[in-house]
């Protein structure tokens, strides 16, 4: 391909693959990327599946197919034998079904099997959800790509493609799958994987840590800017296959990146088990954002299947006047725990969490962040705002921290609850836990249900009830919309009607 | 001399503001301070009365022939010094009459007498009262809690009347006052006012100082006294602005 | 050995003398509650409503125990005059868990108005006791409950029938007193039946230096339309422990304002469950805490909206010096069919020093048509106020306590008894003063 050519592809947003076989890989993709679950698809594709159970020959396999160092396989296996002598917690306010740890396959690999039958072409995918996907919109690959957006996509358990990737090294940022990073980059994982997130955390963790198939690496270097927004898209395609990717972004000093996380999985009447770790560290005067919009399958109307979303986040603000700020939009998944975390270390250093959480028929959210205040003069900000309908349950569950030496630490947290429906439950639990006398902590909650008086408002002037509810649900969400990715807010603002549909009678 | 200025570096956060004040008040008089919003005006004010928010770089103030600068914010108190504050804060919780028998008996044991008994003191609260027509319902509520803009200032105008402060500095106390207010403020503090006692007015309009006819005015620019004058300085300033003061002194 | 074999050793060992120096509707509940504690043990701070005490270590020590009912010498009434000036009150003492009977105030209750001892009650009105005693604190779920059921000989009873507006208030001093290492199970019982009005006041205090470890169960019973205005003040000391669990159950129209304030202790912990139960019932639960030292203050409530139209409002406030600790967990619970429940919280912490505050506000919510809130805060004085009174002359220290008094009073300026209302101010700031807060009127207050 002519320079020429090639900057011209650049500008249309195309993306520069040379050869056919990355135009293929590209549009397959894209493919994984369109398919929408809830109207009942999975991608047919064939998948490499090793055998259900697990046991240290998994680990083992796992770690073999994937090539990776000795350290790696010895820090799996660790991982899997702390798992092992751990119970599944009980999970304060959630339902979780019983999961047979042994019925889940822990590696699919939906590549294999496509190189054999070549590649599938776009006009393949049926018009119906083509049309449901402009309808509703998943971060498309290719709108995405427009935008100037690099993704990573990661169905199953293995990293698909990663775009992008030249034009971000040139500036020295490495954004690329973690298992060839582990290849690549060995010194870099070593030095991080597992530092902010130990596999001891939590039980999830400890799994996670065993069996981490795929997931996303982002590394900024010093005083670099990362000149467009990097994206990881997971998907859950393969029956009966548990999907435990692992994300680590490491930004360092001086350096900024904005990173989105969006998440599909396909409809199957039993639970998928997904348990992820992100990890980040934030060097001095580093900024770091990362935005979610968590849309696995919630289960159908009477509450059966749906993504098990188990997930562990937490970033490390170790150097001063660092940043970091969580945005998450949750609609999906049958059970979500997750706490995105933040542990202030470096003095001055500001984190954030915006999240609104929306929960319908029979979904369970329990998800809230974790303020650690340990240097001087941080500052946190925690806005959440749960909105329930149906038989759900949503509950904000957080804990604000301040350390004997984190003089001048301020936290202001608002939490909100918004009822739709009478047979719902929106719940908020807030740890505040103080050692220092110069701290300020402000937390303040609500809960409230629409009031009768703005719809009759809204009908009064022509809007129908279901479009009223939607209207004010996202009045009532904006502010923490407002903090994602425009790209990211549209999607999100749909979403919000989308998984509202039905609740008002 | 009651206050001596002399060279005053002063600034907040860091950065500087005061680059140089100096200024001096004798016993009796009113000198009034004029010059646009960041001149500094404010900032003299807080140094003056020892906000530890604020840092002296460098220079002197003597009060009364002591180190100003030296004193502890209550001492200054205690020596004279008073700050009618720009935005008087609330105190919820905190009633007036605590408050202000607190005050007036901290002066008092920092100048060697007794208490006040209670019968006394209330006696006292009446009549200060009445020099600024503060209402005995306002008196019984926290200090300055949901007062009206106007009622702050007159609060303020009450404390000072209670204080017997020798120097008092009147921070924009006309600001946000109607035209009756404005006159019951003025009204009262000209009835506090004695051959000994002396006021630092800080203000926008002529209005006020119409009320209390200043011996001296002063114009602030850019952390300094650029320019100081009878009270015709005032008028003038009322008429054509600040601008043409910019221009002679830039052209110094 | 773990902290629960010696209660477990003592009650297998003593059984028939806690009986039979107590009476029948208490001994009828011990062998359940013995076995809901062998089966809980001491919660571990694992325990959600224990995650802030440590409860095991607190029982750890070897404590006497006046089993055999022995009287003390001590008259209370002429050696302790402790009261709030003004304000008439019908007058009882209970010294550790006993119910003084000498000088009794009953000639001044009106006709049907019951105040004695626990004991005498379930033996002269043993059905009465019987319906209602142990009823809602429950020994299936909670240690400290079952402990008490199974130890508890004696305690305090007020029964106010229908109609009746007790308009004098009822207040109760309760006397820790010994010469040796003390525990005490206090039970008491409140019956008030429908339109019942009445207004108690209870004060505890430790006239000796020794080691005294409290369990109190109180159970409150609000019949329809019934008010009970409740303040319990806590002037003890550092070597005092007090478990003190209130539950309350409101029936219709109901009212109740609960006050807990502790101006001195050591280890204080307040459980304080109340059910809504009727509809429009309303309940104010109010905790004010000065600590310092090693003071350890844990407050734990649960609001349990059972009923349409409920109402209720939380203020506890925290002034915290030394290396205190505080801790505050509320619970607002709002159940399917609540509908119309206004209910809010709100605590307050001024963080001194090296001490440690927890707050742990918590909305569970599952009717839609509900309007709830809770607010948290930990922080200092305001610079600008400090600021503000140090230029009208009052010196930092002076103007500390002045917002330090303007804190608590916030909590005291709710108090409807103009007297106590008084009296609770001076206190506080006697107690701010460093004064021991106590009157100047007995022997015990120097």
């Amino acid at each position: 391909m002519k320079e020429k050519d090639k900057k011209e592809k650049d500008r249309q947003g195309i993306g520069s693959y040379e050869s056919v076989t990355e135009e293929e890989k590209n549009r397959f993709v894209r493919e994984v990327a369109h398919k929408k679950y809830e109207y009942g698809f999975s991608t047919d594709v064939q998948t490499e599946i090793i055998e259900r159970g697990l046991n240290e020959d998994v680990v083992r396999l796992i770690s073999s197919k994937k090539e990776e160092p000795e350290w790696m396989l010895d820090f799996r296996l660790k991982a899997f034998r702390y798992w092992q002598t751990q119970k599944q917690p009980s999970l304060a306010h959630l339902k979780l079904p019983e999961i047979d740890y042994q019925a889940i396959s822990y590696y699919a690999d939906p590549t294999k099997g496509r190189k054999k039958n070549g590649p599938r072409s776009v006009d393949e995918i049926d018009p119906e959800l083509m049309k449901t996907f402009d309808k509703l919109g998943i971060p498309l690959e290719e709108r995405l790509a427009l935008s100037g957006t690099a993704v990573d996509a990661v169905m199953d358990s293995v990293s698909v493609k990663t775009t992008f990737k030249e034009k971000l090294s040139e500036r020295g940022i490495i954004f690329c799958s973690i298992s060839e990073a582990v290849r690549e980059y060995p010194d870099l994982v070593r030095q991080y994987l597992g530092s902010v997130v130990p596999y001891r955390d939590n039980y999830f963790a400890a799994l996670n840590s065993a069996v981490f198939s795929d997931g996303s690496f982002v590394y900024i270097p010093k005083g670099v800017r990362c000149p467009m927004e990097l994206s990881t898209y997971f998907r859950i395609n393969a029956r009966n296959t548990g999907q435990f990717e692992r994300t680590l972004i490491v930004c360092d000093d001086g350096g900024y990146v904005s990173y989105l996380e969006g998440c599909t999985a396909p409809m199957r009447d039993e639970n998928q088990l997904h348990a992820a770790i992100v990890e980040i560290v934030v060097n001095e005067n580093a900024e770091v954002k990362y935005s979610t919009v968590q849309n696995w399958y919630p289960g159908d109307a009477d509450g059966r299947g749906g993504v098990l979303n188990l997930v562990t986040k937490r970033g490390h603000l170790r150097g001063a006047n660092s940043k970091l700020s969580w945005t998450q939009v949750e609609t999906g998944s049958a059970v979500t725990w997750k706490y995105p975390s933040c542990i202030l270390g470096g003095d001055n250093s500001q984190a954030e969490f915006y999240s609104v959480a929306v929960t319908n028929n029979y979904q369970q959210a329990d998800t809230g962040t974790k303020m650690i205040h340990l240097g001087r003069n941080t500052k946190s900000t925690i806005i959440s705002k749960g909105i329930s309908a149906g038989r759900s349950q949503n509950s904000y569950r957080g804990l604000v921290r301040v350390a004997p030496k984190a003089d001048g630490a301020r936290n202001y947290s608002s939490c909100d609850s918004l009822l739709l429906g009478n047979q719902c439950g929106a719940h908020t639990f807030p740890y505040i836990d103080v050692r220092n006398d110069t701290a300020i902590v402000e937390h303040e909650a609500t809960t409230s249900k629409i009031s009768e008086e703005q719809l009759f408002y809204c009908n009064q002037r022509c809007i129908p009830t279901e479009e009223a509810v939607g209207l004010i649900v996202n009045g009532y969400a904006k502010d923490v919309i407002n903090k994602l990715p425009m790209e990211f807010a549209v999607e999100a603002q749909k979403l919000l009607n989308v998984s509202l549909e039905g609740t008002v009678g | 001399m009651m206050l001596e200025i002399e060279d005053l570096h002063a600034g907040i956060n860091g950065k500087e503001i005061l680059k140089g004040i100096n200024l001096t008040v004798k016993a009796g008089e009113i000198h009034a301070l004029m010059g646009q919003n960041g001149a500094g005006k404010s900032t003299l004010s807080n140094v003056l009365v020892g906000n530890p928010a604020y840092e002296v770089t460098s220079g002197r103030v003597r009060f009364n022939g002591k180190d100003l600068l030296a004193m502890t914010p209550e001492e200054r108190a205690h020596e004279g010094l008073f700050l009618s504050f720009q935005q008087p804060v609330e105190i919820p919780g905190v009633s007036m009459v605590n408050f202000m028998r607190a005050a007036l008996n901290a002066k008092r044991k920092y100048h060697g007498l007794e208490p006040m008994s209670s019968g006394d003191f209330l006696k006292l609260m009446r009549e200060k009262r009445k020099i600024v027509e503060l209402d005995s319902k306002l008196a019984n509520r926290s200090v300055n809690e949901g007062f009206s803009g106007g009622e702050k200032k007159r609060n303020e105008i009450f404390q000072m009347a209670m204080l017997e402060p020798t120097l008092s500095i009147l921070d924009e106390t006309d600001s946000g006052l109607d035209v009756d207010a404005l006159r019951i403020v003025a009204e009262g503090f000209n009835k506090l006012r004695t051959a000994e006692t002396s006021a630092i007015v800080i203000t926008h309009y002529q209005r006020l100082l119409d009320y209390l006819k200043p011996d001296v005015v002063h114009v602030l620019l850019g952390g300094r006294i650029v320019r100081s004058g009878g009270p015709e300085l005032a008028a003038e300033i009322e008429k054509r602005g600040f601008d043409w003061i910019k221009e002679e002194a830039s052209l110094d | 050995m773990n902290s629960e074999q010696q209660y477990i050793d003592l009650f297998t060992a003593c059984r028939g003398l806690i009986d039979s120096h107590s009476a029948g509707a208490l001994n009828a509940l011990r062998d359940k509650a013995f076995d809901d504690f062998c089966r809980q043990g001491f919660p571990s701070q694992k325990v959600e409503r224990y995650k802030y005490t440590d409860v095991a270590s607190a029982f750890a020590p070897d404590y006497g125990m006046n089993l055999k009912r022995l009287e003390f010498a001590v008259n209370p009434y002429k050696a302790f005059r402790c009261d709030v000036p003004n304000l008439s009150t019908s007058f009882y003492f209970v010294v550790n868990d006993a119910f003084c009977r000498e000088n009794s105030a009953a000639s001044m209750l009106p006709g049907g108005v019951i105040v004695c001892s626990l004991k005498t009650a379930a033996e002269e009105h043993a059905d009465l006791v019987a319906s209602y005693y142990g009823k809602l604190a429950r020994t299936e779920k909670d240690t400290l409950n079952a402990l008490n059921t199974m130890l508890a000989q004696d305690g305090l009873f007020i029964y106010i029938p229908r109609g009746v507006d007790v308009e004098r208030p009822i207040q109760v001093v309760n006397l820790l007193r010994a010469d040796t290492d003390l525990m005490a199970n206090r039970r008491v019982l409140v019956i008030m039946e429908e339109d019942a009005r009445a207004r108690l006041l209870f004060c505890d205090h430790a006239m000796d230096d020794r080691n005294f470890l409290t369990t109190q169960i109180m159970e409150v019973y609000a019949g329809e339309r019934a008010r009970l205005d409740f303040y319990e003040l806590e002037e003890t000391h550092a070597k005092n422990r007090l478990f003190s669990n209130l539950y309350a159950d409101l029936q219709r129209d109901s009212t109740a304002n609960l006050y807990r304030i502790t101006l001195q202790g050591g280890l204080t912990r307040q459980r304080t469950d109340i059910a809504l139960s009727g509809e429009r019932a309303e309940v104010g639960l109010y905790g004010c805490v000065i600590a310092d030292k090693a003071q350890h203050v844990d407050h734990n409530t649960l609001i349990d909206n059972r009923a349409e139209y409920g109402v209720s409002h939380q203020l506890y406030k925290y002034v915290m010096d030394g290396e205190s600790t505080g801790a505050f967990a509320g619970r607002i619970l709002v159940r399917e069919g609540a509908q119309h429940t206004v209910s809010d919280e709100r605590t307050a912490n001024l963080c001194g020093s090296e001490a440690r505050v927890y707050a742990q506000p918590m909305l569970e919510i599952y009717a839609d048509d509900v309007k709830c809130s809770h607010g948290a805060t930990v922080g200092q004085m305001d610079e600008q106020a400090l600021f503000y009174m140090r230029q009208r002359g009052i010196n930092p220290d002076e103007a500390r306590l002045l917002l330090k008094l303007a804190f608590a009073g916030e909590v005291i300026d709710t108090i409807g008894l103009e007297t106590l209302r008084n009296r609770l101010h001076h206190l506080v700031e006697k107690r701010f003063r460093g004064g021991m807060a106590r009157c100047s009127e007995c022997r015990f207050c120097s």
